[in-house]
Order: C-alpha cells, then structure tokens, then sequence
C-alpha cells in the first residue's frame, strides 16, 4: 500500500440555518482554506471527489453545480459520492493507491434547513415496506435505544452523560452549533422526543461544509510537518432491514475497526459519528476503546451534524489533532443508513 | 409559497416540486407479499438455515444466497422494541399518540415495523403480543395493514 496522509482540514462552522449563502457559497472558502493550509497549489491537486445528497437540495445531479466552487476549468479528474464525505476521502484514497497522482482534495457539504429532514430520511428506507410508512429519523433511532436499554447494560443517564460530555467539549469548538445546558439532571428533566430519546440525545439541525487534502508519499511530507498517515481505513455495511439486525450491536463497525486496525496500538482519540446519544455507546463498544481514550474532543456530532458532513468532519477533527501534535495515533468513524447500518473507520498516526 | 423569514431578509424563494414518475415492477418475492397483504394475508421467506424473514427478502442478507421459499406467517407476534410518537408527523399509520414497533411475528425470526394503536405509552411494553388490524379495503400496499393493536389479555 502506498502511505497518504490527511495533510489539511477546513470547516465552516455549523450552523441551524444558512439563509444567505448556497451551496457553492458555502463551499469555497472551505476548500480555498484546506488548499491554502495543505501547502499543494490549487492546479496541483491530482484528483477532487466531493460527498453530498441531491435530497437536500431538491434538485436532481446538485453536485454538478457545487464544482463551482473548485474551479473545474480547464478540465479536473473528478468524481462525486452520494453518501458522507468520509466515503469520498475513501475514494480519493483508493485513487491515490493507483501511484499516478500525488493529492486530492476532498469536500463534502450538506444544507439541510430547507427541509425537514427528519422526515426526508424516511426516503433512504426501504420503498415498497417501510419508506410509504413515514417512519421519521428520530423514530428509528429510538428503536435502536430502546433495545439498548431493554439488554441492561445502560440507562437513560448514561445517554445523558454522553450529550453532557458533548456539550462541554464543543465549547472549545467554535465549528459546533450546541454547547449549551450540560448538567445532567436537567437534561433528564426534558420530555421525551420519541421514547426513550430526548433533544439532547439527538442530534441538532444543521448546515455546513468541510474539506480535507489528502497527500501521498513525499508530496505529503514535503508540506507538512506532521502529516496523519491513514495506516487502515475501511468501511462495511449491514443488511436494510432493521427487523434483521441485533439494534444492540454494530457488526459492521466492528469488523471495519479491526480491518482499519483500531486495536493493532491503540489510539490516544477516536472521533465517532454518532448522531444519537446511544450511538456512542454502542460505537464504543464496537471498536473496543479502552478508559483512557479521549471521544470526541471535538463535541461530536450530537453539538453539530450538518448530513454529509459529519463523517468527513470525524476524520478531520482527529487529522488536525495529529497534525498539531496533540496526539500521536487516532480513530475516526463515520456512519450512515439508519441505525448505524453502515460504518467507516479510519486509523491515522503521526508515526512514519 | 415564499417563507416569510426568508422574504424579511430579502431572499428570493419559490416553490419547488420534486418527482421521479417512474414505473417499477416489485418482482416476485416483494410482489408475492404485497398480493398477500390484498387477501389479508402475511408471508415470509424461509432462509436455509430455517429462519423465516418478515417482510420477505429476495436475497439472504447474509450470504446473498436467491430465497425462494414462501410460507404463510401468523396475524399477530411479539413488540422487540417500540417507542411512543406524542405528536405523530405528517403521512404516519396514525394521526393519534401511537408506539412505532418492530413486531415479529409468529412463526418469522425477523421483526416487521409498522405502527401500534396502543392509546397511551403506559400500556407498552417490550415482549407485548399485538395483532394486525386490516384496512377495509385492500390494495396489495404495506398501508393494508392500518397498524397493530395490542392482543386482549387471555
């Protein structure tokens, strides 16, 4: 395998509604400041692979439009993900195992305030059993929680405990959209969302856009000090239908840290995308993070998680953390589908 | 319809219809089991391990082995999770306070989702039997099965 390396990270900060700003006005000063903090120029960049979902927009091929925002003249090699941006840095990275290119850059955005995207998700489902249904986000995930404390290993405070932590991490964060009312008492005292879920162990709406530069080899070490080498990244999916699945658990995200090699040196930060409170506990589990591990330094995507977005920004947050030598080797996860149906993890370290 | 929070900010908006008016055929597995559901019957399909998939799949989500085994399943089985809509949202089972539920029923080994007409959150409970309730009219659509309804006690 060829050694590439997260060697910049930009987000703009996630916000409830962009009202001003599209999608490409959003975008360009992401990508214009992961390529100006990557070191590699613009026209050097040997392949750019952006992730989003035409169902935000409403509108049918909305990616094509985004390139706006890259410069697509003269011609780029191009591609696009209809799934989180973590899978198109997935992409970019098979891309540059090809040896024929040195950099990509890789982008994601996700506007999701002008719909009501809990109810939107339900078109990812299903089409013919479940999606005519309308069963909306917050409903499924909450299927998933309630299985989780039917099997007794957690209660409704250890969900509360995770959106508390969030919160007060995501103070450090100016990118995060929540850092509000983290005592847990007060949290419990919300009324239920969907049952067992209440707002704060869901996650908040939001917009948003990221972009990180990926570099191979000597391109990679010859522009940043501490480039964050992927050492394994892989990703894995479980079948559509939840009635299938042990909620409980997450196959997938097991199998895709172990592939990644989470447990082959431990890691000092994991970033795990999970939107849901429990989530995290189940994600915890799955990849088998010891006490010590610091989750989600960042806040998480339960303080801000802009759809399309919040996988990419996963593996940014813990890149960056690597980059600026606050960590030597980190876990990021991200996930899509309902319940975590699907899973990436990648496995970063500064050591070369 | 222009937003008004966008209007007062000066933002330009206008309605936006989105279709995709395709024609799909549901195949014959999906198609034998929405046919069941118009003669008020419900189908699963036996996996070769014996386990019986409800709604049936074509292919085993585990192996990716054809199935093609059909078998008639119970009216009623057991609630393997559930959570209670207060407020349900627009175009759900029910426009009352109802439990979503995964459902298994009996004789599947796998869990159906659909809606209980519980009445209120106090009378779930995991583990609880629930019985189908039928549309009046049928139309070989999962929505032939209005929701679910908590069995009466023995």
């Amino acid at each position: 395998m060829r050694d590439v390396a997260v060697v910049s990270f930009a987000q703009m900060p996630s916000v409830r509604r962009e009202a001003q700003r599209n999608e490409v006005e959003m975008i360009g000063p992401v990508v214009q400041s992961a390529i100006e903090r990557s070191g590699i120029g613009r026209k050097e960049i040997g392949f750019t692979v952006s992730g989003s979902s035409d169902y935000l927009a409403g509108q049918p091929f909305s990616f094509v439009m985004a390139l706006d925002a890259v410069g697509a003249w003269p011609p780029i090699r191009e591609s696009h993900v209809e799934m989180d941006g973590a899978w198109a840095l997935y992409e970019a990275w098979v891309r540059l195992q090809h040896g024929d290119i040195n950099s990509a850059l890789v982008y994601a955005f996700g506007k999701s305030s002008p719909g009501s995207v809990r109810d939107l998700m339900a078109l990812q489902l299903d089409p013919y059993c479940v999606a005519p249904l309308w069963p909306d986000a917050i409903s499924l995930a909450a299927l998933q929680a309630r299985a989780l404390l039917d099997r007794g290993d957690y209660s409704e405070r250890d969900f509360a405990e995770v959106a508390s932590r969030g919160r007060a991490a995501a103070r450090d964060n100016p990118n995060s959209q929540v850092t509000g009312g983290a005592d847990i008492d007060a949290l419990l005292g919300e009324p239920y969302v969907a049952s067992p879920l209440r707002r704060h162990a869901c996650p908040p709406i939001s917009d948003g856009a990221a972009a990180v530069v990926l570099a191979a080899e000597d391109t990679a070490r010859r522009v940043c000090e501490r480039p964050a080498w992927i050492r394994g990244i892989d990703h894995r999916i479980e079948p559509a239908a939840l009635g299938v699945r042990d909620l409980t658990s997450s196959p997938s995200a097991e199998l895709a840290a172990a592939n990644a090699g989470v447990a082959d040196g431990g890691v000092d930060v994991a970033e795990l995308h999970a939107p849901f409170a429990h989530q995290e506990l189940i994600l915890r589990d799955a990849l088998g993070l010891a006490d010590g591990v610091a989750i989600n330094p960042s806040g998480g995507a339960l303080t801000a998680n802009p759809l399309m977005v919040a996988g990419l920004i996963r593996i940014g947050e813990a890149a960056q953390r690597l980059i600026d030598g606050d960590a030597t080797r980190a876990a990021a996860h991200a996930t899509s589908g309902p319940c975590l149906q699907q899973n990436l993890v990648c496995v970063m370290e500064t050591k070369q | 319809m222009p937003n008004s929070s966008d209007s007062e900010a000066g933002v330009l908006s206008a309605p936006h219809v989105l279709e995709y008016p395709y024609t799909r055929s549901v195949g014959p597995i999906i198609g034998h089991f929405l046919g069941g559901l118009l003669e008020r019957k419900l189908f699963g399909i036996r996996r070769p391990d014996g386990s019986v998939l409800v709604p049936p799949a074509e292919y085993d989500p585990d192996t990716g082995e054809a199935l093609t085994d059909l078998i008639e399943v119970g009216q009623a089985g057991v609630v393997t999770t559930w959570t209670w809509i207060a407020e349900p949202r627009p175009n759900q089972p029910l426009a009352r306070p109802f439990a979503w539920a995964l459902i298994q029923l009996d004789g599947a080994d796998s869990a159906l989702l659909h809606a209980v007409d519980a009445g209120d959150e106090a009378n779930m409970h995991t583990g609880m039997r629930v019985r189908v309730r039928w549309r009046d009219e049928t139309a070989g659509e999962i929505g032939d099965i209005v929701c679910f309804e908590p069995e009466a006690a023995p």
